[in-house]
């Protein structure tokens, strides 16, 4: 046990702030500024880039789910993906014409919301009170049930085809002269801003969870459960609130996810890889740690949609690999990367690219001090 | 469905529970020492499967006489034992050594890393689609039966299977290595104080665990005949199982836990459909989990402060 830790509270403002200084404390609403004003800048936020981009924004709610658990409360799970496809095929079933529903985007997303935690407190309640490996070995246990029913149960979830068409939210509603339905279907800005007021929205409920009661306790529990016990927190109520909140923000992420592509897509879209992709954005960015959590994310869909299709071209144009081996091409070499990234990241800085300050006291407990 | 057919069910069963059983020994011996999920075991074994097949095809095994195909296996499983023994120390050494008295997720976080790049390997050595493994193995029934069938292939199983176990229990049982490494899961700190050097006996576990995994990844090929460079994850998901199923860190838990696994498996797919095999494993996982997170053979350990 390491005898100082850092200190809770940040450190009082600087005498002197500078503009550098305002950037950094308040990064949050700079950037959700700037990224406000890019679509009505940057006209090819209007086309396909603007659905990658949403497609970002989504993703980082899913990391920042996952942050409670993995990153407030320690809790290691490996199946979030699997409430992000609860998510989504609840809001496709609620919505979609292949059903008699047919509600509205907004009220099939609070329902969607609403059930995923329920899912969340039903996995959790029984399986809390075991270790943290094997509380890990049951949310994958969990992640592949859930794939396999959703591809099995195919005259429910429509097999691999999945559901489809969801309707653009909005649909039907007229909202001063305007058919938000429409207007959805056309542009992909309103599925930018939706996803980004969102995300918004989310940031500011964990920078809120973070400085409340609760979110202590998460911390407390994970730093020491005994200890946070005899301090008089519950642990398996904290425990469980993580469990729904985390689940609920992931069946959020999913509705969007349904919504944006008008379809729930294919149950391998919710396997665990992607529960695996977003714990790496998760540890890569920073456990605990929002702005960490944006950043890894950000990486890592950069990766995928930026860096190796453009490092793939350029492989092409040198025309180093005429024969197509896929060990020439930037792409074939993902897996590893992300591989390497993982074991360095955990030797050498476990505490991610931006730290959150408890979590890196702590895990540099016992070593040479904090 | 007679009782012919759920005799032989459990006959597949049983095989193919021999072989999840000896993948899970992996999982359980080095999850005794030093308390690590190796993420990473079932994707070593894709890679000793990869090498069984390449030398397979090098030492041109599928055009030899019966004698000699023997002999050829044995050598496979020793060469692939050998070959995924040394790899699983030589990871340990570089990875998770450094990791020792970090938090429990800085090592499982770096298996689930190492299991990429093995998978990445995997990729490049047999190409994104699955290969077939060539049948070495004549598929005779070795019973007068009609509706029972054990071939070559599953006397195969219970050939290599069988030695490699009873080995072990005498290797756990009867050595001074094998004292050394009950010592160290208990207690490594007192287990140094009183002389065992902890560090060779972690890479001795991971060498035999890996070893274990070399040979069940030769049966794998010639058993199964499909090998693909993601068969690591669920094959390992498998074994995982049976080796929590068992009670994680006892030996005859595994071997008992791979047993049922393969039971419940053949079962599964025989009377409720194949595709829904997965989805009752894993449900078997976690209401075991829930209800007896011990498992059946294991002790219940008392989460210390």
């Amino acid at each position: 046990m390491a005898t100082n830790r850092a200190p809770r509270t940040s450190s009082p403002p600087a005498p002197s702030a500078g503009p550098w200084d305002f950037l950094a404390e308040r990064w949050e609403l700079v950037t959700l500024a700037v990224l406000a004003i890019a679509p009505l800048v940057i006209p090819a936020l209007g086309g396909a880039l603007g659905g990658q981009v949403t497609n970002l924004f989504i993703y980082c709610i899913l990391a920042l789910a996952l942050n409670v658990m993995v990153g407030y409360t320690g809790l290691v799970h490996l199946g979030i993906a699997s409430f992000f496809g609860i998510g989504a095929y609840c809001l496709a079933i609620l919505t979609v014409p292949m059903y008699p529903f047919q509600i509205g985007f907004l009220a099939a997303a609070v329902i969607a919301v609403l059930v995923t935690a329920g899912t969340g407190l039903a996995l959790g309640a029984p399986t809390l009170r075991l270790r943290g490996d094997y509380l890990a070995i049951v949310t994958l246990g969990f992640g592949e049930v859930v794939k396999v029913t959703l591809r099995n149960l195919e005259q429910i979830t429509g097999g691999m085809k999945g559901l489809n068409p969801v309707p653009p939210p909005g649909a039907g509603v007229t909202l001063a002269g305007i058919d938000l339905g429409k207007e959805f279907a056309i542009d992909p800005r309103w599925f930018y801003y939706l996803a980004l007021l969102s995300l918004a929205g989310v940031v500011l409920a964990m920078r809120r969870l973070e400085n409340s009661r609760l979110g202590r306790a998460l911390v407390a529990v994970r730093e020491d459960e005994l200890a946070a016990q005899a301090m008089g927190i519950s642990a398996t109520k904290v425990k469980l609130s993580a469990f729904a909140m985390s689940s609920a923000v992931a069946g959020l992420a999913g509705c969007l996810y349904a919504a944006s592509l008008s379809t729930t897509a294919d149950p391998n879209a919710y396997d665990f890889n992607r529960s695996i992709m977003v714990l790496c954005a998760v540890i890569l960015g920073g456990l605990g740690s929002i702005p960490g959590t944006l950043l890894g994310v950000a990486i890592l869909v950069g990766f995928d949609t930026v860096l190796a299709p453009w490092a793939d071209s350029w492989i092409q144009q040198m025309n180093i690999n005429p024969k197509g081996l896929s060990y020439l091409s930037f792409s074939g070499w993902r897996l590893a990367i992300f591989g390497v990234a993982l074991v360095l990241v955990m030797r050498y800085r476990p505490e991610g690219l931006i730290p959150s300050r408890r979590l890196a006291a702590e895990l540099h407990e016992g070593g040479a001090g904090s | 469905m007679s009782v012919q057919f759920l005799l032989q069910q459990c006959l597949i069963g049983l095989t193919n529970g021999a072989l999840i059983a000896l993948v899970a020994l992996g999982y359980t011996m080095v999850y005794g020492i030093i308390g690590l999920i190796n993420f990473a075991h079932g994707d070593l074994i894709m890679l000793g499967a990869c090498l069984a097949l390449s030398l397979v095809g090098a030492l041109g095994m599928t055009a030899a006489g019966p004698a000699t195909t023997w002999v050829g296996i044995g050598g496979l499983v020793l060469l692939c034992g050998l070959f995924c023994g040394l790899l699983n120390v030589a990871v340990d050494r570089i990875v998770y050594k450094p990791l020792r008295n970090a938090p429990k997720l800085a090592p499982l976080v770096s298996a689930i890393g190492v299991s990429f790049i093995f998978m990445n390997v995997g990729l490049f050595w047999l190409g994104p689609a699955d290969k077939s493994f060539p049948e070495l193995l004549p598929s005779t029934n070795l019973l007068h039966n009609d509706a029972l069938q054990f071939t070559w292939k599953d006397l195969l199983v219970v050939l290599i299977v069988g030695p490699l176990m009873v080995a072990l229990s005498v290797l756990v049982k009867g050595t001074k290595l094998g004292k050394a490494m009950r010592a160290v899961s208990q207690d490594p700190t007192a287990a140094a104080l009183v002389g065992v050097d902890v560090d060779r006996v972690i890479a001795a576990t991971f060498f035999i665990g890996g070893f274990l995994g070399g040979a069940a990844s030769v049966i794998y090929g010639l058993y199964i005949n499909t090998i693909g460079f993601q068969m690591g994850f669920q094959n390992g998901l498998y074994a995982f199982t049976a080796a929590v199923l068992g009670g994680i860190g006892s030996i005859p838990g595994a071997v008992l836990g791979g047993l049922v696994i393969g039971l419940v498996r053949a079962l599964a797919s025989a009377y409720v459909g194949e595709r829904w095999t997965g989805a009752i494993v894993f449900a078997i996982l976690i209401v075991i989990l829930v209800f007896r997170p011990e498992g059946l053979l294991g002790r219940r350990v008392k989460e210390k402060v």
